[in-house]
């Protein structure tokens, strides 16, 4: 048993080396179908990142009359927070929206200019909402114009956003479809072409494993052999689909960064280094050895 | 030890012809230890025969026995079990065309699940009785047709089959080695292991002075106990 299974490595090692160029032929193939799953592993990461960052921007403020004192704000807020729809409040007084205003425009000469020409402070304090999900911000709005707050609150804002609220939401629900749809096909493409390569190399091997079954052979001391390049090519294919991604990442990272503040493209690749090497082990070995089982079964009837 | 029983084979017509009956109606037994030659023009069926045998084809009718089993009957994992019994040399030599002289001859005592050391040991022997003793590292592509027949042999007897069935063994190879070749099988019939030898080589045929079936269009027209090669 034991010499049978090292004779199974060794024979699959040594038609490996002696047909170099097939071999590589299958490794690339391999590592193209390993680059795509990988990316698709990436991307998602990355749209997941830039959708959580745009709903994080999304917000619904209310602002108050100027009659309101800070009490029956706070009061308020801690009401809201018991809400289970929201997430976090912020209370932005009145002085604190000023200052906010005058160190986001302070090189503005013309906004400053008509500011101190209001000479008064023009703004009013407010609360800023944020809800878990984009779907809740109408609940949260509408509780906020039950006519008991009437006198307490100037204006709830959602109005004026919920095109966009809701654009962004639909949009998200978009991007998430299209994405698994194309990563679906394309997976498919590629294990179709990986599969279609490995069975042109076992077909090239047709006549070999018909004189091994005359001769005697079983069926597990032929197909051994295969199952072990198979093995080979994946892991070979994975070692280089990891090289080449930690290369890609980190050269593209800068660039995306760039584009999309906060968005590390290399960091997000080495926070799943573990995760990705699996996958791409995992892409590799299946389609090795399970092409190479599915591929050589029909030469084994003799 | 094999018998054949009122075994027909008809290769189905296609398109392009139609259906050739490789061999109608044939019956005969061949007993342990027996040297058994087979005999008759290119054509009058004596691959397909040998084929039937070591189950590369079904029979179209008939039955087909070794060891009292019938062969086509056993499912595909088990046939394993009665070649490895089987040494065949075949008419294209099937060598394994990755694998160098040593490793082909090698590969059938890995099969059997022979050791290292046997290997080690039988397989330059045999090299050397077949006269390739210099061939051993060499692919088939590099040896002349006869040296690859001289490999198909070695690897036939190697591991002591019940039955060694071969196929036109001499028929690329000189006088010389022909007659090497079959001085070989002799003694390893002597030895106790049966012989099925096809070929249309006359000479040495009527040399062997042992039994002979004839085979014409696929029908046997004579069976001699000591037999001469006529057609």
């Amino acid at each position: 048993m034991l010499t049978n299974f090292k004779r199974i490595i060794k024979s699959g090692w040594i038609s490996l080396r002696r047909d170099g160029e097939l071999a590589l032929a299958t490794v690339f193939i391999l590592v193209i179908a390993i680059s795509v799953v990988t990316s698709l592993f990436l991307s998602k990461e990355m749209s997941q990142f830039l959708i959580y960052n745009l709903q994080e921007k999304v917000d619904v403020s209310v602002y108050f009359k100027e009659s309101a004192t800070e009490e029956e704000i706070l009061d308020l807020k801690d009401e809201l927070a018991k809400m289970e729809e929201i997430k976090e409040i912020d209370y932005v007084s009145e002085e604190q929206a000023y200052q906010n205003f005058v160190s986001k425009h302070e090189s503005e000469q013309i906004i400053m200019e008509s500011l101190e020409a209001i000479g008064e402070n023009p703004f009013l304090a407010s609360l800023s909402i944020k809800a878990w999900k984009t779907s809740q911000y109408g609940t949260i709005s509408s509780f906020l114009e039950h006519p008991s707050f009437e006198n307490l609150i100037e204006k709830v804002d959602y109005y004026q956003r919920k095109p966009i609220i809701e654009r962004i939401f639909s949009l998200t629900g978009i991007i998430n479809k299209a994405g698994i749809f194309l990563s679906v096909l394309l997976v498919i493409a590629a294990i179709l072409v990986a599969f279609n390569t490995i069975k042109l190399a076992i077909y090239n091997s047709r006549e070999e494993i018909k004189i091994q079954r005359l001769v005697g052979a079983s069926n597990w001391f032929i197909r051994g052999p295969f199952l072990i390049q198979g093995t080979i090519a994946g892991i070979f294919a994975a070692l280089i689909g990891l090289a080449v991604f930690s290369l890609v990442c980190w050269l593209l990272s800068p660039k995306i960064e760039f584009f999309f503040p906060g968005l590390n493209l290399f960091g997000i690749f080495t926070n799943n280094l573990g995760l990705i090497f699996l996958i791409q082990l995992a892409t590799g070995l299946g389609l090795g050895i399970i092409s190479s089982t599915i591929a050589i079964r029909k030469y084994l009837r003799v | 030890m094999v018998k054949f029983q009122n075994v027909t084979k008809i290769y189905p017509g296609h398109a392009a012809g139609p259906a050739t009956v490789a061999l109608e109606d044939v019956s005969f037994e061949v007993k342990p230890e027996e040297f058994v030659s087979i005999v008759g023009r290119s054509g009058a069926g004596k691959t397909t025969l040998l084929r039937l045998l070591l189950a590369e084809e079904k029979p179209t009718r008939g039955q087909i026995f070794f060891d009292d089993i019938d062969v086509h009957k056993l499912p595909s994992n088990r046939l394993p079990q009665l070649r490895k019994k089987i040494g065949a040399v075949f008419q294209d030599y099937k060598l394994l065309p990755n694998k160098t002289a040593y490793e082909n001859i090698a590969y059938v005592m890995e099969v059997i699940g022979l050791s290292d050391k046997e290997i080690a040991r039988d397989v330059p022997e045999v090299l050397e009785i077949v006269g390739l003793k210099d061939r051993t590292n060499n692919f088939p592509t590099e040896l002349s047709g006869g040296e690859r027949q001289r490999v198909a042999i070695a690897r036939a007897l190697i591991h002591r089959p019940e039955v060694i069935l071969a196929d036109e063994p001499t028929g690329n190879l000189d006088p010389y080695h022909t007659l090497d070749i079959i001085r070989l099988l002799l003694k390893i019939q002597e030895m106790g292991t049966t012989v099925i030898l096809a070929t249309h080589d006359k000479e040495t045929i009527n040399r062997l002075g042992k039994r002979v079936i004839t085979l014409e269009e696929g029908r046997i027209i004579r069976d001699e106990e000591k037999g001469r090669f006529i057609l």
